[in-house]
């Protein structure tokens, strides 16, 4: 067995493995991590096929802010999952079917005449071939007006929930850091010149009150 | 005008760089540190430190038993017993049979010299001792008789220095 | 060529027995590489502590550690045998197996990392192409760690930490790849190596004056962008809330004991060691050499990762520790736009007559 084929197999298996586990597991944390290592699987086995920007843009995306974003969710969530799972067996014969589809589908495309992998263009290249530099070139030639109209999607999306999320509480005090640092010493405190409202004491005065007081202790 | 000034300022993180220039500065700075065990810095002859009992000149004991700094101790650490008995001069005279002091409770304030009419009871300049029981700290009159013994020259140095001002 | 030669060294000079090496070399060579890079950098890693000590009791007209042979110089030992021997406390309704590979998976990734970091001209353990894009997918894993060993510590103050680290480090991580994108639009290339090639081109390198072509310059607020969300990718001060000593206690960090302690501290330094180096690769010209006089060389890296790293230590010393939500603010309104900002900017440079970078 070749070195490449023994390293799809072990990858593989940790694939569908983690997979199952994502399923099974009882500690939806301990799932999410399972699915972690699904994708970290599923980009070995990209790099095997030299798609090494996909494979980084894979763990990059996914692991790196999907996967974390949805710890958070979990982590914070309480999620009963043996609530979740109370009808499991009943949906099975559904899932399977679904599962059994998918199957299906995959194996008439990939052993089709159309789609089988000798039949697609561009086997074997050169030694210097970047396949970021392809996809670059795909991307922003053929591909130009659906990328520009995808990040536009995308930007709607941003902007529908930024503003579904934005609202100003009445209730709330909030502080405007610009407005904390503009402030100068003279919007805060005036000098004010105040007139003693009494006469100041002639010194004869202050000198017998002094006298009175040491005689008294 | 005083806004685009303040952005301008926090833009440039001018007052961050005036920060470090701070700290940047004092980083040649003349290092001030003590090593403590190699060098000591200089003490005071007030300073307050262990325990000691002294003696007489002809070494008879200075304590008479009277109780007075057992009784100021505001941590009432000091335990004393007395008794009477003759003095090296052939009189009669009351003395300590015993005399303790837990530093464990001590609070160093010196009250008991203060209050001792004999200047027996003292604080020494000695502040480097140590145990490794609690027991070890209970100081009993042997004990602070021998620190008395062992550490006179200076005591009596020390009190000399403090006298104009008594 | 190196990996071929020393191969022939063993087999002709040191006999027949080195005959069983030729199958496995590729993987011996490798080995041999990583230990090379690493060895060095874990070194750097163990004293870093020690200099941060000396540059802020400095700082603080102290002299620092100096009881622990000359100078203090083996402070670093004495603290790494006092962690060793340290008993590794597993609380009793931790995760056991999480709570163990949390710390693990906090270190790996500073150490990867360096796989496609350039230290010379062709000095390189992996020659990607898609160089920066390892480099983020590598550093955004480090968030694992912590958000893994603060929920297996089954501990509030563990878990707050660990939400504010993760938070703070994905939001940083955003501002560090948009500045990301403004250099590599300049360099037109996402191999680190190209990067730092093409800093030493351009008007100022072909007068002998190479420092003015590198990136800080026409790119600085980037520079300042990237440099500073550093600091805070690595949580140090001023951005240490995760830390929060006076709040929190240190964070994810508090129910850890002995080396797998020490695991959090290395990470937190290794990964300051390979943000300096990722500084002085994007923006101060990597190996290059400041003036046309002197050789370039792997030397002036480690000038520069050092100069980076005692800004890091210098900062810790003045700042003190930003609010959370200010940390925030930062992060999302005030560094993010600007970035978005100078991608237009150095776009329509770039397009412009006036463009430096052909």
């Amino acid at each position: 067995m070749e070195f490449k084929t023994f390293v799809f197999f072990v990858l593989a298996t940790i694939m569908l493995l983690a997979a199952l586990r994502v399923i099974t597991a009882r500690n939806p944390v301990h799932a999410v991590l399972f699915l972690v290592l699904a994708f970290f699987s599923a980009a070995g086995l990209w790099l095997l096929l030299q798609a090494e920007f996909l494979a980084i843009v894979l763990i990059m995306v996914y692991v790196g802010a999907v996967m974390v974003l949805f710890m958070f969710v979990v982590m914070l969530l309480d999620i009963d999952i043996a609530r979740l799972r109370h009808r499991f067996w009943s949906y099975l014969p559904l899932g399977t079917m679904v599962g059994l589809l998918i199957v299906v589908q995959m194996a008439l495309v990939l052993s089709g005449n159309y789609f089988s992998a000798e039949a697609l263009p561009g086997h074997s290249m050169p030694a210097d071939y970047s396949n970021t530099k392809e996809l670059a070139r795909l991307l922003f030639t053929e591909y130009y007006y659906p990328f520009e109209i995808a990040g536009v999607i995308l930007l709607v999306g941003i902007i529908a929930a930024v503003l579904l999320t934005l609202r100003k509480r009445k209730d709330t005090k909030y502080q405007k850091p610009s407005e904390q640092l503009a402030v100068k010493r003279n919007d805060r405190i005036r000098m004010v010149s105040m007139p003693a409202e009494k006469d100041e004491p002639s010194v004869d005065t202050a000198a017998a009150a002094a006298t009175e007081k040491r005689e008294g202790q | 005008m005083g806004a685009m000034k303040d952005f301008v300022k926090s833009f440039f993180l001018l007052e961050l760089f005036k920060g470090l220039t701070v700290t940047g500065r004092y980083f040649f700075a003349r290092k001030i540190t003590i090593q403590y065990p190699d060098e000591k810095t200089p003490m005071g002859f007030r300073f307050r430190g262990l325990h000691a009992l002294r003696r007489y000149p002809n070494g008879e004991e200075r304590c008479i038993s009277c109780k007075l700094c057992e009784a100021v101790c505001p941590a009432l650490a000091i335990t004393i017993e007395g008794t009477e008995r003759e003095d090296a001069n052939g009189q009669k005279s009351r003395r300590t049979t015993r005399y303790d002091i837990d530093l464990t409770k001590c609070i160093f304030c010196g009250f008991c010299e203060e209050a001792c009419p004999v200047d027996a009871i003292v604080e020494t300049h000695i502040f480097e001792y140590h145990g490794e029981t609690r027991g070890d700290l209970l100081y009993t009159k042997q004990m602070l008789l021998a620190n008395g013994d062992r550490y006179e020259s200076e005591i009596a140095k020390n009190r000399a220095l403090d006298a104009p001002y008594r | 060529m190196m990996e071929v030669q020393l191969l022939q060294f063993l087999q002709t000079q040191l006999g027949s027995q080195w005959l069983w090496v030729e199958p496995v070399w590729p993987l011996v060579w490798a080995l041999m590489q990583i230990v090379a890079i690493l060895a060095p950098l874990v070194a750097a890693v163990a004293y870093l502590p020690y200099f941060e000590r000396k540059v802020i009791a400095y700082m603080h007209v102290r002299i620092g550690p100096n009881r622990v042979g000359p100078a203090g110089l083996l402070q670093p030992i004495a603290d790494a045998l006092k962690l060793v021997f340290k008993e590794v406390i597993i609380p009793t309704k931790a995760s056991k197996a999480l709570y163990i590979l949390g710390p693990i998976l906090g270190l790996a990734p500073a150490l990867i990392a360096w796989a496609v970091i350039p230290f010379d001209a062709g000095l390189v353990l992996a020659d990607i192409d898609a160089g920066v894009l390892y480099l983020l997918a590598i550093s955004s894993l480090g968030v694992y760690g912590i958000i893994i060993s603060g929920w297996a510590s089954n501990s509030k103050y563990a878990f707050l930490g660990a939400m504010r680290a993760t938070a703070q480090m994905i939001s940083y991580e955003i501002s560090m790849g948009v500045a990301l994108i403004v250099v590599l639009m300049v360099s037109n290339s996402l191999n680190l190596s190209a990067i730092v090639a093409g800093q030493g081109q351009g008007m100022f390198a072909d007068m002998g004056l190479g420092f003015l072509s590198w990136n800080w310059l026409p790119l600085l607020p980037m520079f300042f962008v990237f440099l500073i969300s550093g600091v805070a990718e690595t949580n140090r001060s001023p951005f240490d809330v995760v830390e929060g000593e006076s709040e929190i206690v240190a964070g994810h960090m508090v129910e850890y004991s002995g080396m797998a302690f020490a695991l959090f501290f290395l990470a937190e330094y290794a990964n300051m060691i390979l943000i300096s180096a990722a500084v002085s690769t994007f923006f101060l010209g990597g190996w290059l050499s400041p003036v046309g006089f002197l050789p370039d060389g792997i030397w002036w890296l480690m000038a520069k990762i050092s100069a980076i790293l005692f800004l890091f230590l210098w900062f810790r010393a003045t700042f003190p520790r930003y609010r959370y939500d200010q940390i925030m603010r930062l992060g999302w309104k005030v560094f993010l736009p600007m970035c978005f900002l100078w991608i237009v900017v150095v776009g329509v440079w770039m397009l412009s007559p006036l463009n430096i970078w052909k």
